[in-house]
């Protein structure tokens, strides 16, 4: 307007060669890599069994409810705030479908709506004082862990309720059925790897098409090429692996369905973007037009939603509901957002990087109780891995100044 | 005399800018040294390089204190030594008493029990030195800015002061407080404490300093001594600016056309304290390609005025009616705001303007995500069109839009908010404290797209305590003091003496 365009740059990290950039996107790889090492080093300590067919089926049932609620944690900490509930609401959800199908008989799909209602209207509940009150969400889920624990035992009397008809459990342990007919090798589950790895490289050379196109600073060929044979060749063994047992569990089609649909509406959305703003800066959020406090009220709802889909799966699974289902389990969910790479103070953080999270906590749960690791060492463990992971973002950013 | 202070040949760099360039400053035993320049002079910078806060070793050059080299690698050690800094947002703790914010972090205690009768008593002498006569239990919260202002200078007597600075001690404060507080130093100057003030207000340095040092653009430009003979507020002017008055301000072809926007019978209250009345009746206009300014001393209400208009983000039972064009139109939230037309550029751009840690092109679209989306989904090749369009239009100094806005100095930060906004596409822009904090270079870029603004036919209402950007930017001016609108003044009538002269005799 005034004068030609500067290009002087303006002090920002400068970024030269391979090593720069694996410098600056260490946190990415970091994650991916820690996976892989973990997954290996239980391979190696487990003779093999960690990646056997039916224990990587075995994985993707134990972790299904803490992905899908991570899921909607990283949405609640991306805008700056957090759930400590969401233990306890799966808990009674999985009793409250005990109490309809169980004890009243209810029909098993309007079971399933009635949770996820309830379940949304526990979030409308919580993200009420939130948004509109300006009550802490610290203060008011940690209320909710109480009360919510507290319903469950009331609503089973203490007691486990169950088992469940064969319609309900098929939402956990359920398969998807061979539709070319081999049955085993199940060509459905190797066909559904393939189509996954033709995605992710479409997407990516997209990507970096228009990356190119504006001059925005890509990752180097040969990383962008080695990134997709590791993922490629990962999710095409897991599918084979799949494929020689019972082939693609449900659930995992409903975590990636979802998985899918959350990085959309993140990254790609208006509404996504309006939340990493409010967890970035509310008060700019808000002198922008952004409607802060329906944001904050819809991530909880969203929040209760998905606790209640994990409280269903949960249920299925163990085929009882239990009053102590989901202890502590918000710990685990917490833990697999912020290993994930997102931030306590909100605006920072990822959907795969909080499903990355969730694996590498649920790996090394699984390689442990194999190992045959008490409780007591896992948990210490467990603690030991969060603090490293947020311990390295810190220095990490700190680095970059 | 003995010079009590002498920094020689100070440099600073931080990435990418020069904040400092082999600056000196003497500062004599007993005198009052006032240090003056524009904002982003690097006034600051170098006080924070005498206190402390940036170490010794993270700058060149060399600090002589009391005859010996100093190397402070932090506040305490340059307080153990008699430096005490005030700044200009006070440090105080407003929910503790003035005794306990006296001796925070130096209480008056054995083995960790406080000793309160000993506490009392010192605080009382202290505020007696300081001509304050509350007692020592009050509330710093229940203060207002001028008491509170006294209190740090007790503190820093507290602490054996021997050289205090003063960063724009009066910016907040009444006239009668001003005079008050320079009375104070005049009366700590008999006393034999040495005081550096940082101020704008060249007739207050006129009236307290002895010798008055003018920094620009990160240099030394001139020590002037008034003790000899009176220096002119034109002499110091020229030196902080470096060029005359005329060319401080790009040329603007004036023409208002019709009347674009008005603001009728506005009324706010305070959020917090229902009975204050925060707006009193306050009506205004703007005319297409006009620029009107509203002056006024800090806590004025200004802010408050447009940032209540502006979505009501401010006070609570707003009454009052703003028309576009003679039609009412609704500004009870921000999206409704904006819908209508208006863009408000906060004057603190860091908390209520910007998302730091995202992009500049992230930044720049938020206002208006629905013009580089389609249902919802956000395209990012139309985004990213989007902000090279602006960074080649307002010249944002940057490697790429990709970089994150922190990185960005204070004068391309506030290019990646006017360039929000603009986007936003509005007819009314308020631009509060547009170039607060920015480089002299930066302030002439904001003042061209503020003409370009006016050219296309936009209404800008410019709120701003620089009194002579006000004089050189604005058609017409209104001056607003405590919460009212006093006066009215046309470019032509404006003039600092009379713009003040309205404030003091409302």
């Amino acid at each position: 307007m005034v004068e030609a365009v500067d290009t002087r740059a303006e002090p920002a990290g400068a970024t030269n060669g391979i090593g720069a950039y694996l410098v600056k996107h260490m946190r990415e790889y970091g994650l991916l890599f820690a996976l892989i090492a973990i997954m290996v080093f239980f391979q190696v300590v487990t003779d093999g069994t960690l990646l056997r067919p039916v224990n990587i089926t075995n994985l993707f049932l134990q972790n299904s409810y803490i992905i899908i609620m991570a899921l909607g944690m990283l949405i609640v900490i991306v805008s700056g705030n957090i759930d400590l509930s969401v233990g306890s609401v799966m808990g009674f959800i999985g009793a409250l479908a005990a109490v309809l199908i169980v004890q009243w008989g209810l029909p098993v799909p309007l079971a399933i709506l009635a949770c996820v209602m309830v379940g949304i209207g526990i979030g409308a509940a919580q993200g009420y004082w939130v948004a509109y009150w300006k009550i802490p969400s610290f203060i008011v889920t940690l209320a909710g862990m109480l009360v919510f624990r507290g319903l469950s035992l009331w609503l089973l009397e203490g007691q486990s309720v169950g088992p469940f008809p064969q319609s309900f459990q098929v939402l956990s342990t359920g398969f998807i059925p061979d539709i070319f007919g081999v049955g085993r090798p199940n060509v459905t589950a190797i066909a559904a790897g393939l189509v996954a790895v033709a995605l992710i490289v479409w997407l990516g050379v997209r990507d970096r098409a228009h990356n190119r196109k504006y001059g925005i600073e890509g990752e180097p060929a040969g990383f962008f090429i080695a990134r997709n044979l590791i993922v490629a060749g990962a999710l095409l063994f897991v599918a084979y692996k799949l494929s020689t047992f019972r082939g693609l569990p449900n659930v995992l089609i409903s975590m990636v369905v979802l998985t899918v649909i959350y990085a959309f509406l993140t990254e790609n959305t208006t509404l996504g973007r309006r939340i990493y703003a409010l967890g970035g800066n509310e008060k700019a959020a808000k002198l922008s037009g952004i409607k802060t406090e329906r944001l904050t009220f819809l991530a909880f709802v969203n929040m209760g939603m998905l606790a209640a889909l994990a409280g269903l799966i949960f249920a299925a699974r163990l085929n009882t509901a239990t009053p102590k289902a989901g202890f502590a389990v918000e710990l685990d969910v917490i833990a697999a957002v912020f290993i994930g790479g997102a931030s306590m103070s909100g605006g920072v953080g990822k959907i795969v990087g909080a499903v990355v999270g969730a694996f590498i906590m649920g790996v090394m749960n699984n390689g442990m109780s194999i190992m045959g690791i008490g409780i007591d060492y896992q948990q210490v463990i467990k603690g030991l891995v969060l603090l490293a992971a947020v311990c390295f973002d810190v220095y990490n950013k700190q680095k970059q100044g | 005399m003995t010079a009590l202070l002498e920094m020689r040949s100070i440099t600073k760099t931080f990435p990418g800018v020069k904040a400092l360039d082999t600056v000196n400053l003497t500062v004599m035993e007993g005198e009052i040294h006032a240090l003056v320049g524009e904002n982003g002079a690097g006034k600051s910078t170098l006080m924070k390089v005498l206190s402390g806060v940036y170490p010794s070793g993270t700058y060149d050059g060399e600090i002589h204190y009391d005859g010996k080299l100093a190397a402070f690698s932090g506040i305490n050690d340059s307080e153990a030594v008699g430096i005490i800094i005030i700044h200009q947002e006070l440090a105080l703790v407003p929910l503790l008493s003035i005794a306990e914010n006296l001796f925070l972090g130096n209480e008056r205690a054995a083995r960790g029990v406080i000793n309160w009768r000993e506490t009392f008593r010192r605080t009382e002498e202290l505020l007696r030195k300081v001509g304050l006569a509350e007692p020592p239990t009050v509330l710093v919260d229940s203060l207002g800015v001028g008491k509170q202002q006294l209190v740090e200078i007790a503190k820093a007597l507290s602490k054996d002061v021997r050289l205090l600075i003063l960063d724009e001690p009066t910016a907040a404060l009444s006239e009668a407080d001003s005079q008050a507080l320079l009375d104070l130093l005049l009366e700590l100057k008999s006393h034999g404490v040495t005081s550096i003030i940082i101020s704008h207000k060249l007739n207050e340095v006129r009236r307290v300093a002895d010798r008055i040092t003018v920094i620009r653009d990160g240099s030394t430009i001139s020590t002037l001594d008034a003790r000899t003979e009176p220096v002119t507020e034109d002499r110091i002017v020229r030196d902080m600016v470096g060029r005359d008055m005329a060319h401080r301000y790009p040329d603007r072809e004036r023409r208002a056309g019709d009347i674009l926007m008005e603001v009728r019978n506005w009324n706010v209250w305070h959020p917090e304290h229902s009975g204050r009345q925060v707006i009193h009746d306050a009506n205004l206009t703007v005319r297409a390609g006009e620029v009107v300014g509203i002056a006024g001393l800090m806590g004025a209400g200004r802010t408050e005025l447009a940032m209540s208009i502006f979505g009501r983000s401010y006070g609570r039972n707003i009454s009052g009616e703003v028309l576009m064009r003679g039609e009412p139109i609704d500004v009870s939230s921000v999206d409704r705001a904006i819908a209508a037309g208006l863009a408000y550029v906060t004057e603190d751009r860091k908390t209520l303007g910007l998302v730091l840690d995202e992009t500049i092109e992230r930044n720049i679209t938020l206002a208006n995500l629905k013009a580089v989306s389609t249902r919802g989904v956000i395209s990012e090749a139309r985004e990213t069109m989007v902000a090279e369009k602006y960074r080649a239009a307002m010249n944002i100094r940057t490697p790429s839009v990709f970089q994150k806005v922190v990185n960005l100095s204070g004068g391309n930060q506030q290019k990646v908010v006017l360039s929000k906004w603009l986007f936003a596409g509005p007819e009314v822009l308020i631009l509060d404290e547009p170039t607060r904090g920015i480089d002299v270079g930066a302030k002439f870029e904001i003042y061209s797209i503020i003409n370009e603004l006016s050219a296309q036919g936009k209404g800008v209402i410019m709120i701003s305590s620089e009194m002579p950007e006000m004089l050189g930017m604005c058609d017409r001016i209104y001056v607003m003091n405590e919460g009212t609108l006093v006066g009215e003044l046309t470019a032509a009538e404006a003039s600092q003496e009379r713009i003040m002269s309205l404030i003091v005799t409302d």
